[in-house]
């Protein structure tokens, strides 16, 4: 099954979000990942949802989106050009002596260390969601302690 | 001007064109009735239950086509209403329920009679509101009626705290226009589209038109008897849809899908191109989806966007407002002779659409439905139904003439709809001959409507076709289930070890319908043979004021034809 992000701008009202999630959970769409913010306009937050799901799927999805009443606009990203980020914490082992190790793989990435302690070593890693998945891997074999990842946010390319 | 927040509702239900509530007081909503207590302008019903007044509420706004309102207090109260929401909802029906709720510093509290009534309808309710600040009250009531009333119609919920009713408002002013920018309905449709359906009706060599609840909505039927004339198409109707087009008129060939025509499936499965107009396609009505119409291209108007291809793939989508695109799909339409199709779909139809077996010993409910339509259908009448096999007769053997006739809980599927949608159509409908043709089952669910309508002398009718069952649930044991009547009996109750099923149970019947009527103070009639059903009716719907009649039916007729779930349509089952 394919992914796909969807954005959507919706009022900043209390309610809302539990309206989008509720969506989803009625229909048994499967959400893989939900972020929410305010944006430029504080009465508008945006959402940017990553769905599971065939084009029929999404198609229903952005369909039944549009119909709530507090969503201003969704944008379905298809295969239009986009830039994407999400942010990682990850606290790494570094007890026997793999400190340094750890650290050179995260420049390469271009991770920043936030914290150290004797025992582990916390990164934090801005990137697009493939980048990071390659840093994961990269980094489990070192033993990965906790991980927590935001969420994919999106927004299309300027058409020039 | 300074109005506290009771005052504040009252006076924008009034420039609302609110003309009556149902509802039913308690705690929190105290200051609201305190209000309606000198108000004038609306007539305030109390029902004797939370549900009755959501139901009256719809069966007000189905026959009059403006927004029912309904009030309750919060916890139980609001909960009382959640079917008749979901109802609502599912039948897209205008409807504003009202909630009082705990004041907003208890809210979260588990405070007495606190329920989230917000969150409990959020699937529900088409929008819903919980007032928070006495300054965005006024435009939050405007909100709800425009939402409520506009696009695809439905409930919208507004939860009132305490704090809110009783606060005061220094300058209140009801906004005269209301704006959103998160919901703009599609009312106009795309002209290309149009022209698209056009060009494909064009190429048909066989023609049908499937309508639903959205020409009702609409107000669109006029429209659709220009279409489908113009083109010679027959015409079937969906369970809400019905009264959409002239149930008499030759082009009619009833309603389709699992207790549908035959005529109207064996249409649906060979048509070539099928004019869909404001229908949602329910698996009530497509059998099994991956075998519907399986030779059709399919048109698809409808005001909103997710119904399109939602279940079915749809050809030509066209988004809008029923009454505007059919208006314009008519002008440009090349009129169509009646031609061979037409005269197979006749042969199909035959004398009658539905038959049944008739007896002159036992009454057949068919029988009672029939002969209600034979005295009723000169007359300015209304038919409410309650669920079951009674509500398929209902659809089957009486035929709608006009919109807004045929009043029935279609997605929901609601036992206990008919008595106060009754009760809501006839004070809507001050005029007309309100029936609800109820099972013995259903009208117990909301029986003490009877009260209501008593004290309030609600002319409504009440025709019981008791056959002493579940009947729809035995009919599926029956046919499904290895005839194992679990529950459906309604003299024995649960299990009944001396049951053969045999029908020659010598429990009696209870509630005596015929005394519970009179203890209401409603004349109350029973039928028991086949010679009593006309007299009785014409007795009973020539009386003034409420009537209960009762006949008691052959107990164990079935509804056919019957499509089983998951086969296709046309794979019904008719009667021996
Ligand atoms: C509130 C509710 N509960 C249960 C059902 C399931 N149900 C559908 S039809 C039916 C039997 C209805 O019996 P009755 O009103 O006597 O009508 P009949 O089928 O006998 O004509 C039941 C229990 C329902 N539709 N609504
Ligand atoms: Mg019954």
């Amino acid at each position: 099954m394919s992914t796909r992000t969807i954005s959507i701008l919706v009022e900043n009202h209390s309610g809302t979000l539990s309206r989008i999630a509720g969506l989803f959970s009625s229909r048994g769409y499967n959400i893989s990942s939900l972020t929410v913010g305010e944006t430029e306009d504080a009465s508008v937050s945006r959402m940017t949802i990553v769905v599971a799901g065939d084009d029929s799927v999404i198609e229903q999805v952005v369909k039944q989106l549009n119909r709530l009443i507090d969503v201003i606009k969704v944008i379905d990203f298809d295969n239009d050009p986009i830039i994407e980020r999400e942010l990682i914490l990850i606290r790494v082992d570094s007890g026997k002596g793999s400190r340094h190790e750890v650290v050179e793989l995260a420049d390469i990435f271009g991770a920043s260390v936030v914290h150290v302690s004797a025992s582990s070593i916390t990164l934090q890693l801005a990137s697009t969601c493939d980048k990071i998945d390659e840093f994961i891997w990269l980094i489990k074999p070192f033993g990965v302690k906790e991980l927590i990842r935001t969420g994919k946010i999106a927004m299309a390319q300027p058409k020039k | 001007m300074r109005k506290n927040g009771a005052e504040i509702l009252i006076d924008a239900l009034i420039r609302e064109n609110v003309d009556i509530i149902f509802g039913y007081p308690g705690g929190q909503a105290i200051p609201i009735f305190n209000v309606l207590y000198d108000t004038k302008e609306i007539k305030v019903v109390l029902t004797r239950h939370e549900q009755g007044a959501a139901h009256a509420a719809e069966g007000y706004a189905r026959a009059t086509g403006k927004v029912g309102v309904c009030l309750a207090t919060s916890g139980p109260g609001a909960t009382n209403l959640v079917t008749g929401i979901a109802d609502a909802y599912l039948d897209s029906t205008p409807l504003v329920a009202i909630t009082g709720q705990v004041a907003t510093p208890y809210l979260g509290t588990d405070a007495f009679q606190e329920v989230d009534i917000v969150g409990i309808t959020r699937p529900v309710t088409k929008h819903n509101i919980l007032v928070k600040n006495i300054k965005d009250f006024p435009f939050l009531i405007k909100e709800a009626f425009y939402i409520a009333r506009t696009g695809r119609p439905g409930p919208v919920l507004i939860d009132i705290p305490a704090d809110i009713s009783k606060g005061f408002l220094d300058d209140y002013e009801y906004p005269a226009e209301i704006s959103l920018r998160s919901y703009r309905p599609t009312t106009v449709g795309h002209v290309k589209q149009i022209e698209k359906a056009a060009a494909l009706i064009k190429t048909a060599a066989r023609p049908l038109v499937f309508a639903g609840g959205g020409v009702i909505s609409a107000d669109a039927h006029q429209e659709l008897f220009e279409l489908a004339t113009k083109l010679n198409a027959p015409v079937t109707l969906s369970l809400m849809g019905l009264g959409a087009f002239p149930g008499e008129h030759p082009l009619f060939i009833g309603m389709p899908g699992m207790h549908g025509s035959k005529t109207a499936n064996s249409a649906l499965q060979e048509a070539d191109v099928i004019i869909s107009v404001g229908v949602r396609f329910d698996d009530r009505v497509t059998g099994h989806v991956g075998a519907f119409a399986p030779k059709a291209k399919i048109i698809h108007l409808d005001i909103d966007p997710a119904t399109i291809s939602k279940i079915v793939r749809v050809d030509i989508p066209v988004v809008g407002d029923a009454k505007n695109i059919v208006a314009a799909l008519v002008k440009i339409v090349a009129p169509r002779p009646a031609d061979a199709w037409n005269d197979v779909v006749n042969k199909w139809k035959g004398d009658t659409l539905f038959a049944y077996k008739n007896s002159d010993k036992i009454i057949k409910p068919q029988f009672v439905i029939e002969q209600i339509y034979e005295l009723t259908k000169d007359k300015d009448a209304i038919i409410t139904t309650e669920v079951g096999q009674t509500q398929m007769w209902c659809m089957q053997y009486y035929k709608y003439a006009r919109p807004r006739t045929c009043i029935s809980s279609g997605g929901l599927g609601t036992m206990g709809f008919g008595l106060p949608a009754a009760m809501g159509a006839s004070l809507g409908r001050p005029g007309a001959l309100v029936i609800d043709i109820a099972g013995d089952g259903s009208i117990q669910m909301n029986i003490q409507e009877l009260a209501t309508i008593s004290i309030n002398k609600i002319p409504v009718k009440v025709a019981i076709i008791n056959n002493e069952y579940l009947g729809m649930v035995r009919q599926w044991q029956d046919m499904f289930w290895n005839k194992r009547r679990s529950s459906t009996c309604l003299r024995g109750g649960t299990l009944c070890v001396e049951c053969t099923g045999s029908g020659h149970c010598k429990k009696p019947y209870v509630p005596d319908f015929v005394r519970l009527a009179e203890s209401y103070d409603i004349p109350g009639l029973r039928a028991t043979k086949a010679s009593e059903v006309v007299p009785v009716l014409q007795e009973g719907l020539n009386k003034e004021g409420p009537v209960v009649m009762e006949f008691m039916v052959a107990p164990e007729e079935n509804v056919y034809p019957i499509v089983p779930v998951g086969k296709s349509l046309d794979q019904a089952m008719e009667e021996l």
